[in-house]
């Protein structure tokens, strides 16, 4: 897409403040609306348009395949090991309220934790789905569309 | 002026729809879905379900549009199939149709107080919230907390389809055709 200026200029300007966003929402998500989930999208969606507009070979010096893989599992396993956690210090599973701070702070200390886990998977599996998608060869060229 | 804003939306997103129907570029099909999950989000936000409106605006609008521009780039451009007048699949839509509508006959309307949803455990988690969790987003509550398990089993299906979708489409070995793919991709960048 090396002819298309205006498509270059204006995604230079727009990832840093989506990967802003998402972090926003990350970790205001107790506060607003929004959560892992979600901001796990909208960072997800900083990184898809940096390939989509430059190439995907720079994106993929950035953020590669190894390293997306990692961190599928790494987001479900924070989850996970939040679980074992409470059982470990004597609670149920995710039972936050053993986490060792006052019953409110333990409840937000969990929270922030598993949805660190959800954001994390879902950036990850959103960024598996598409260098999965278009890292397979095209068959339309770029004036085709 | 919320039942103008309402029924403006609603009259978007039907013509949105129609013109999908008649549309035949694929290209003009995808963008034309991303429109209308925006419009599905306006409404959310209408409808107060500020969450689901980022959801659906974030994963609606933005990654499927984008997946099924790759689907096409991988694919054709256009359909190819030709205009089909068969009475078959209008009378299965017909059915299905009407009997989705008799369905919602059954549900109580929109903002009922009595609705079941709002009597069971809705006024307990509200009123449980501020004095154990204390957070202001009760959504993010009821997620995290009350129904941490069920997120987690949620967690694991995005885990998991993440997985298959990676071990089907990217050949599972990161090696050799995975390799020439980008080069060609970048070739053409």
């Amino acid at each position: 897409m090396d002819h298309h200026l205006i498509l270059r200029s204006v995604t230079r300007l727009l990832v840093g403040p989506i990967l802003l966003y998402g972090l926003y929402v990350q970790f205001h998500g107790e506060y607003g609306p929004g959560g892992g989930f979600q901001a796990g999208v909208i960072f997800a969606v900083g990184f898809i348009l940096y390939g989509t507009v430059f190439s995907l070979r720079r994106l993929k010096a950035i953020v590669p395949d190894w390293f997306i893989m990692a961190l599928v599992a790494l987001g479900l396993l924070i989850y996970v090991v939040t679980g074992v956690v409470t059982m470990v210090l004597g609670g149920n599973y995710l039972d936050y309220n053993v986490l060792g701070l006052s019953p409110i702070g333990s409840q937000h200390l969990g929270i922030i934790s598993i949805e660190l886990g959800v954001g994390i998977t879902v950036f990850a599996v959103m960024m598996a789905v598409y260098y999965a998608f278009v890292s397979r060869p095209p068959s339309l060229d770029d004036k085709d569309w | 002026m919320e039942l103008a804003l309402t029924l403006l939306l609603y009259v978007a997103l039907v013509a949105t729809a129609i013109a999908i129907i008649f549309m035949r570029r694929l290209f003009a099909v995808v963008i034309l879905s991303g429109v209308f999950s925006l419009l599905c989000a306006l409404l959310y936000i209408v409808m107060d379900a500020a969450d689901v409106a980022f959801t659906e605006a974030a994963v609606g609008a933005g990654i499927s549009t984008i997946l099924m521009l790759g689907t096409i780039a991988l694919t054709a451009r256009s359909e190819s199939l030709k205009f089909n007048p068969s009475k078959v699949p209008l009378g299965v839509v017909l059915l299905v149709g009407g009997v989705l509508i008799y369905g919602t006959w059954d549900m109580p309307n929109f903002g009922d107080p009595t609705a079941p949803v709002l009597t069971h455990v809705g006024p307990d988690y509200l009123a449980r919230t501020p004095v154990e969790v204390d957070i202001p987003n009760v959504v993010t509550a009821v997620l995290a907390t009350y129904r941490a398990f069920d997120t987690l089993g949620e967690v694991a299906v995005v885990f998991t389809a993440g997985l298959g979708v990676w071990l089907l489409l990217a050949n599972g070995t990161g090696g050799a055709t995975r390799r020439r793919g980008d080069q060609q991709k970048d070739g053409k960048n």
